[in-house]
């Protein structure tokens, strides 16, 4: 054991004044980082597994942990297609084996062949293999109707957070009151309110409307921004479309909106865009801020700056683990550009299997393809799955009093709003704890189930949520569905 | 028609908004200082004018050469290193689940791929896993150490995987930053060093503190020279941290044992946070060098060290014999630091979620190789040694070769896996380089390589004494390649001396 921090026992002469990195002498910024979804009330769920494993007795034999977006760690399969190809490019040999489809060879040939000596264990270029990002461009074109996509403008990342952290670190400067001001939806995905306490960057709160499911009024953006000008130096506005943790999918016009603001108020754009796929209810589509810009015309696409961002974690593919994805810069300054370039290149280049997948997914089998049916099978089964599990959740979490549901319009979570007794908001501050941290952590301890406060994605005052994934297997879900309930009626009761 | 409209629509529409700024929001004077500052020699802009110079090769433009030989970067495989058959077979079975069916895989890989599995969320490399790290794999780090430093204990909580070694060393670096003015972070790192230290100091806003390697000695670190570089930064910053990368990089030194007890007094004494930067901990070549880690020294030195220094050690998936960059494996393992500080770690590597899964896989594979008794054992230890009998083979040629050069005079290339040569520059050339605004080494290298194809990286990137040039060059083209290489660079050095007379 070592020695404790506060000893100033001298030994052999030296005296020790304790450790060189304690808090106090720690990076400041990084005291201020938090992230919900990874944060205290996970620890516990951790903790509560290991005293499962070890044979403590509790009211249940699991703990579900639906905190977090990763759909294979409840039960969603791979794309056997993706798959396929990843054992191709990890393991050569296996070209000769005809238990592969020719396409997926073909694929797996075609990134080896972009490949330093063959080898997915090569660095690659430090903005990703070209072949890649050329498949990105093709797939964004698509994608959007036509408009062209550059290569250039592409940069593959380790997971889209890796990007978003990039981007927000190049757009932060000043000092004081001229510090650069970020504008990012309340709720919001912790991420960004995370990267810019490191970055020790201004957060702008603009709040969703809850009584219009979460959409964006751009009334409110103003508000936020003139508050904001007071105190620091507002330059980039992010928005999460489809939304997390709430799930709404923009209409094209708020992103029309949202985009003649961001002009008018010379802001950067940042659209996270990781939930593309994940589209749900009737009447919603979802529309890229890229195509949008492009179709407002050339006064805004040749002036907006702005950087979307893509992923292989969510959508139908759900690869969490191999850390796959891009970014797409639009209008950025050539030396600025020049300056991402050389960022990125001192971490040397984004996971190779990652690049890899996420060229499968850019570029996935076609109709005259062998792999073609199964693959759009797989897909069709996995979206359709999340649809209705999106709407049994808005659904069920509505037939319980004290729990409001907007509907899940898209990606993968629920946040409802709940009610709770001032009774029990009471207890919570008697324990320290901001109230629907409280509700959650007596969830996880009663029944066994790892939600997200609301606190963790920001909400407006007064009131509480948690965030829930939808990715528990239908009958899974509905089990996890009707023990909130019963646990909500419970809490409720209790504290009356 | 309509082409002429547009133009014209989208003149108009600048010309009206003229009156509004039409300056960008991101330029180079409204984007973020700190980043201006960072460099990276290793991919810096001789690397980019070789990526020219093989696209327009690829168009069909004549050059004295046929292909550009990428001699910067240690990326083995790209230069023809083969990887080892049983992490590959692991992997293409744990992104394949189907293949554990297959009779052409041995039964010790499919063991691996099953257990890497099942600690997989849904039994899927695709999951997320804990953002330390999966668990199994931490604990089998933790007895590879165990077994690597002779039975010194090591708690597989103390273990954090990693983004390649990089994403490690940047996030301590990180936590150790704090204080302004003359109380800003110092962190000490050799110089030559590898550039990452230098670019996440600048990036971070920390103050580098230099210690001089000693080319003489065959660059051993001298606690003279530590002591020196420490008094005087102590003037102008808060010296926190020391780093020190053993075996070297760029200069391929296997510090003597005693040279880590030193290093390790004096972290004591002085109070520093040490980084030790181990990826090179198997490529170890000469006769009478052997890796001491620094965690292994630290206990043997008994508990009034081994209970109070603070330390943290680095690895990688990406060198050694394995060569798998591209995976981005890696890990740290931190001793002796603050309970307080080590949650503020753990907080802030879960907002990136967790390192890529197929890295930790393989990582898993390089601390747990096939046994003696395991089907691939034979195998596996073949093809290990191959590769590390090659490198051995490959310093040693490189060294020979260079020494018999005039004006070029190469230290042996104890380990790694580069060579640093310090070459003689005429004073011709320096003048010419100075008057075309760029060092004399990069002026040197992007002369070699528009003559010959061959890219370098300049001594210049990583640091050196004033007045002294190098470059870095790999030692990992395969042994007829690199044979021609290197004459191709006496040849080249000939003529440049030639030339510059």
């Amino acid at each position: 054991g070592a020695l404790s921090q506060s000893s100033t026992q001298a030994v052999n002469g030296v005296s020790h004044r304790g450790k060189v990195l304690t808090l106090d002498s720690m990076n400041p910024n990084v005291k201020r980082v938090e992230y919900a979804v990874r944060g205290p009330i996970v620890q516990r769920a951790v903790q509560i597994e290991k005293e499962l494993k070890e044979g403590v007795k509790k009211p249940f034999t699991e703990v579900i942990k639906a905190n977090i977006g990763d759909a294979h760690a409840m039960g969603q399969k791979p794309i056997t297609f993706l798959r396929q190809v990843l054992a191709l490019c990890s393991y050569p040999e296996l070209l000769e084996d005809n238990m592969f489809p020719e396409d997926a060879k073909k694929r797996a040939r075609r990134i080896l062949e972009s490949c330093g000596g063959h080898s997915i264990g090569a660095y690659s270029a430090s903005q990703g293999i070209e072949c890649i990002r050329q498949d990105v461009a093709r797939y964004i074109e698509r994608r959007d109707g036509g408009i062209p996509s550059s290569p250039d403008n592409i940069y593959l990342s380790t997971g889209a957070s890796d990007a978003i952290v990039t981007m927000l670190k190049l757009l932060v400067c000043g000092e004081g009151r001229s510090r650069t001001g970020v504008m990012i939806s309340i709720p919001q995905y912790p991420l960004y309110s995370a990267a810019l306490a490191d970055l020790g960057a201004v957060q702008i709160s603009y709040y969703l409307d809850e009584d219009k499911c979460w959409s964006l009024d751009v009334a409110e953006l103003r508000r936020a921004l003139n508050a904001a000008r007071q105190h620091c130096n507002p330059r980039v506005l992010c928005i999460i479309n489809p939304g997390n943790p709430t799930g709404q999918v923009q209409s094209r016009q708020c992103i029309e909106d949202v985009i003649r603001f961001a002009k008018e108020e010379h802001l950067f754009l940042m659209a996270d865009e990781v939930y593309q796929d994940n589209v749900y209810a009737e009447g919603c589509k979802f529309h890229s801020f890229k195509k949008v810009l492009f179709e407002m015309g050339p006064e805004y696409s040749s002036t907006v700056e702005m950087a979307s961002f893509h992923s292989t974690s969510k959508c139908y593919m759900g690869e969490c683990g191999f850390r796959g994805g891009y970014m797409e810069v639009i209008n950025m300054d050539p030396e600025v550009k020049a300056q991402l370039t050389k960022l990125v290149s001192v971490r040397l280049c984004p996971p190779v299997p990652g690049q890899a997948l996420l060229d499968l997914v850019v570029n996935p089998p076609q109709p005259d393809e062998p792999s073609y049916t199964t693959f759009m099978k797989e897909r069709t089964a996995v979206l359709a799955a999340l649809a209705e599990k999106a709407r049994l959740t808005e659904e069920t979490f509505n037939t319980v009093p004290g729990i409001t549901c907007n509907p899940v319009q898209g990606a993968m979570y629920t946040f409802p709003r709940i009610t709770l007794p001032q009774k029990a908001i009471d207890k919570a501050k008697e324990e320290g704890q901001v109230p629907d941290m409280y509700y959650c952590m007596r969830l996880l301890e009663e029944e066994g189930i790892c939600l997200v406060p609301g606190s963790g994605f920001g909400q407006r005052e007064g009131t509480f949520h948690f965030r829930m994934t939808i990715l528990p297997p239908t009958e899974k879900l509905k089990v996890v569905l009707q023990k909130i309930r019963e646990f909500h009626l419970r809490f409720t009761q209790e504290f009356s | 028609m309509l082409c002429c409209c547009f133009f014209m629509l989208h003149f108009v529409c600048r010309s009206s908004c003229e009156n509004v700024k039409f300056e960008p929001v991101l330029t180079i004077d409204t984007m973020n200082p700190t980043v201006k500052k960072v460099e990276y020699a290793v991919r810096g802009p001789i690397v980019q004018r070789a990526v020219e110079l093989e696209r327009e090769l690829s168009e069909g433009m004549k050059k004295p050469f046929a292909e550009v030989i990428k001699a910067n970067i240690g990326d083995a495989h790209a230069m023809g290193q083969q990887p080892i058959t049983f992490f590959r077979q692991v992997l293409a079975l744990c992104s394949y689940p189907e293949l554990l069916n297959d009779s052409t895989f041995p039964e010790d890989a499919k063991s691996r791929a099953h257990r890497i599995l099942q600690s997989c969320g849904g039994n899927s490399m695709g999951s997320y896993s804990a953002s330390q790290g999966i668990d199994s794999v931490r604990q089998d780090v933790a007895r590879y150490i165990e077994r690597r430093d002779g039975g010194v204990p090591c708690d597989p909580d103390d273990i954090y995987l990693t983004t390649g070694a990089s994403d490690g060393i940047v996030t301590m670096l990180k936590l150790l930053v704090c204080g302004e003015g003359a109380a800003r972070t110092g962190v000490m790192i050799s110089i030559p060093q590898y550039p990452l230290y230098s670019a996440a100091l600048a990036e971070l806003g920390a103050v580098q503190i230099n210690y001089y390697l000693n080319e003489e000695t065959c660059w051993s670190l001298d606690i003279g020279e530590l002591q020196r570089a420490l008094d005087e930064a102590r003037q102008y910053c808060n010296p926190r941290a020391l780093c020190i990368i053993n075996p070297g990089n760029p200069t391929g030194q296997v510090q003597s044992r005693e040279c880590i007890e030193d290093v390790i007094r004096f972290a004591a004494k002085e109070r520093l946070f040490l980084m030790a930067d181990e990826v090179y901990q198997d490529n170890v070549y000469a006769e009478g060098c052997q890796f001491h880690s620094f965690k292994k020294v630290l206990f043997e030195m008994g508990p009034e060290y081994s209970n109070t220094v603070e330390l943290a050690s680095f690895h990688s998936t990406s060198k050694c014999y394995m060569g798998e960059c591209g995976f981005r494996g890696g890990y740290m393992e931190i001793i002796n630091m603050d309970d307080e500080v080590k949650a503020q770690l753990t907080k802030l590597v879960s907002v990136r979620l967790c390192p890529p899964v197929p890295g930790q896989a393989l990582m898993d594979l390089v601390v747990n190789p096939p046994q003696p008794g395991e089907p691939s054992y034979d195998n596996f230890i073949k093809e290990r040694t191959a590769t590390l009998s090659a490198l051995a083979q490959k310093a040693k040629l490189t060294e020979q070769v260079l020494n018999t050069v005039q004006g070029i005079s190469c230290n042996p290339v104890q380990g790694a896996m580069y060579s640093f040569p310090r070459i003689t520059i005429p004073e011709k050339a320096i003048k010419e380089a100075t008057d075309k605004g760029q060092q004399p080494d990069m002026f040197y290298c992007m002369k070699m390589l528009e003559e010959t194809g061959i890219c370098l990286v300049p001594g210049s990137g990583f640091g050196q004494k004033d007045g002294t040039y190098h470059f870095r060059m790999t030692i990992l083209p395969p042994n007829d390649k690199l044979q021609i290489l290197l004459n191709k660079v006496k040849e080249f050095h000939q003529r440049f001396t030639q030339q510059y007379s």
